[in-house]
């Protein structure tokens, strides 16, 4: 699957919630149930500190492709980067950087990237394209 | 028509809502929002009073300038100082600290000097004295805080006496803590040792009446944009013995009297302080904001403010696993905590969702918030014209969504 193919997909999953209650409860779960990066790996200079929720991201590359492992200390912030890596993980770094990332709006979480002082969210998504730049 | 429902009707978020979706503002202490009267003076004068003030002869700058100088006439009695002369426009809090920290160090702080802090401010009365204080030579010392958010005033004596404490900068009202502290003994213990006190009174012009001769503190700061004024405006209140001696700070427009090739001479205060084109209609605001923060004084306000504040502070303290920061009888309508296991951020995020703006994260206040040992707390900061029926659904609210992240 492509990676639009995936965001389709992620869009098509949350338009099953007809309520924003249901909607964050899944991401919840998905925050909750994931472990998704090593404890080795949360180190400070994995951390991406921000003024909301903190973020630590891991990034490796790996036969031309980019694999990344994340978590945050908020459980909502761990949910949305469970689908971002669902989104990101695996791909080369054209596939990327010539990707638009438009699900987190169509699926009605854009306040969660207003820009705050520090986002740690969208500062991932900048380390991911900046990861994804360097290895291009 | 009641009071209360008068004030409410001249919100038109209240009505209206956020992006379609109805919405209890619970942020005053970060901005308040703007009643209605007051906007349709700043859009009438945005209209038929815009001309830079203090410069032309013209009917349009005459306007603006009688705007401008009557909004400091209103400030000066909303205080009670002794004269207009004493009332500085700045562009907000932070910028009065600025400019006190930088014309007050200039003139009076020297190396191995002591600025006196305590460790519940605000970023913005803390930066500005570790910058001076580093381009000085001078040291910072903090006043610590209790467990419960008071102060300890047990090493004040101590380093008074050690005669290099050069000025004392504490907040009336911490962002954070919500409780009002004893500035009045502050400044007495100070004065008794000749140094002067500046009070940053960003939430205490909001919570408290504040009489600057009655207190008889040297400076106070605070803002526009908390007491429904328009964004962009504040004051740094002086004494005008200090104003007329310390040297001004930026250059360019007002602040001038006479300016040749060699040098220049300076304007007498306020304006040797508001160098170059004021946000003069902005400014204006703060009268018909003082107006409007009148009726919120009104005893049948002040009970609703009460009501509130008693219920908040009961029901919060009931939520298993919740903890209120600062504990003391003298607490104001603004409240922050933790909840147990429960990030704040995720907490802020659904109670959006219910249609409450609430504030989280470190509040601009990270060395308080870490002593505590949080990275971060949620801050509810009501309005004296909020609802007991909206503080209920609130405590429901936030019962439901505790439960959803556990």
């Amino acid at each position: 699957m492509s990676i639009q193919e995936v965001q389709e997909e992620i869009v098509n999953d949350f338009s099953a919630f007809e309520e924003w209650m249901d909607k964050y409860e899944y991401i919840i779960e998905l925050g909750k149930s994931l472990p998704i990066i090593d404890s080795s790996e949360k180190i400070d200079s994995n951390l991406i500190k921000g003024c909301q929720s903190r973020v630590w991201v891991h990034t490796s590359f790996e036969d031309g492709k980019l694999f990344f492992t994340a978590d945050s200390d908020a459980i909502i912030t761990k949910g949305i980067i469970s689908l971002l890596i669902k989104v990101y993980n695996g791909r080369t770094p054209s596939e990327i950087l010539s990707s638009d990332l438009s699900f987190i709006d169509r699926i009605g979480l854009k306040e969660n990237l207003t820009p705050t002082r520090t986002n740690g969210l969208l500062s991932m998504i900048e380390q991911i394209r900046t990861e994804a730049s360097k290895h291009l | 028509m009641k009071l209360i429902e008068q004030i409410r009707s001249e919100f038109s978020y209240i009505s209206q809502g956020c992006n379609g979706r109805s919405v209890v503002y619970f942020d005053n202490a970060a901005t308040s929002q703007r009643p209605d009267s007051l906007l349709r003076k700043l859009d009438e004068w945005q209209r038929y009073a815009n001309a830079n003030v203090h410069r032309a002869v013209h009917c349009l700058s005459a306007n603006a300038t009688e705007h401008y100088e009557a909004a400091r006439v209103a400030v000066r009695d909303f205080i009670n100082a002794s004269s207009e002369r004493e009332i500085i426009f700045t562009s907000g809090t932070t910028a009065s600290i600025n400019l006190l920290a930088n014309i007050f160090s200039q003139a009076k702080i020297g190396q191995g000097d002591i600025v006196l802090i305590t460790q519940a401010e605000h970023h913005s009365n803390m930066v500005p004295w570790q910058m001076v204080c580093k381009s000085r030579g001078a040291r910072l010392e903090y006043i610590p805080i209790k467990e419960n958010g008071e102060w300890d005033l047990s090493i004040l004596d101590g380093l008074l006496a050690s005669s290099r404490v050069k000025i004392i900068s504490a907040a009336h009202i911490s962002n954070v803590l919500g409780i009002v502290n004893p500035v009045e003994e502050l400044i007495k213990k100070a004065h008794s040792y000749g140094v002067p006190v500046h009070i940053d009174g960003a939430q205490g012009i909001v919570h408290s009446k504040v009489d600057v001769r009655a207190l008889d503190c040297d400076f106070y700061s605070f803002s526009g944009h908390k007491m429904y004024a328009a964004t962009g405006t504040g004051v740094l209140y002086g004494k005008l013995h200090f104003l007329e001696e310390l040297p001004p700070w930026m250059g360019g427009g007002d602040m001038v009297d006479t300016v040749t090739y060699s040098g220049t001479t300076y304007n007498v205060p306020p304006l040797k302080f508001e160098a170059g084109t004021p946000n003069f209609i902005g400014q204006a605001t703060l009268l018909p904001a003082i107006e409007f923060m009148k009726k919120l004084r009104s005893s049948e306000m002040i009970e609703n403010e009460k009501r509130l504040i008693a219920y908040l502070e009961e029901e919060l303290r009931r939520i298993d696993g919740l903890r209120v920061l600062g504990d003391s009888p003298a607490r104001t309508l603004l409240f922050s905590f933790v909840v147990d296991g429960v990030h704040h951020s995720d907490i802020a995020t659904l109670m959006d969702q219910m249609g409450f703006a609430l504030r989280s994260g470190l509040l601009c206040s990270e060395p308080l918030i870490e002593k505590y040992g949080y990275n971060g707390v949620v801050r509810i900061s009501p309005a004296p014209y909020n609802t007991l029926e909206e503080c209920e659904r609130f405590i429901k609210s936030l019962g439901k969504v505790i439960s959803m992240l556990k």
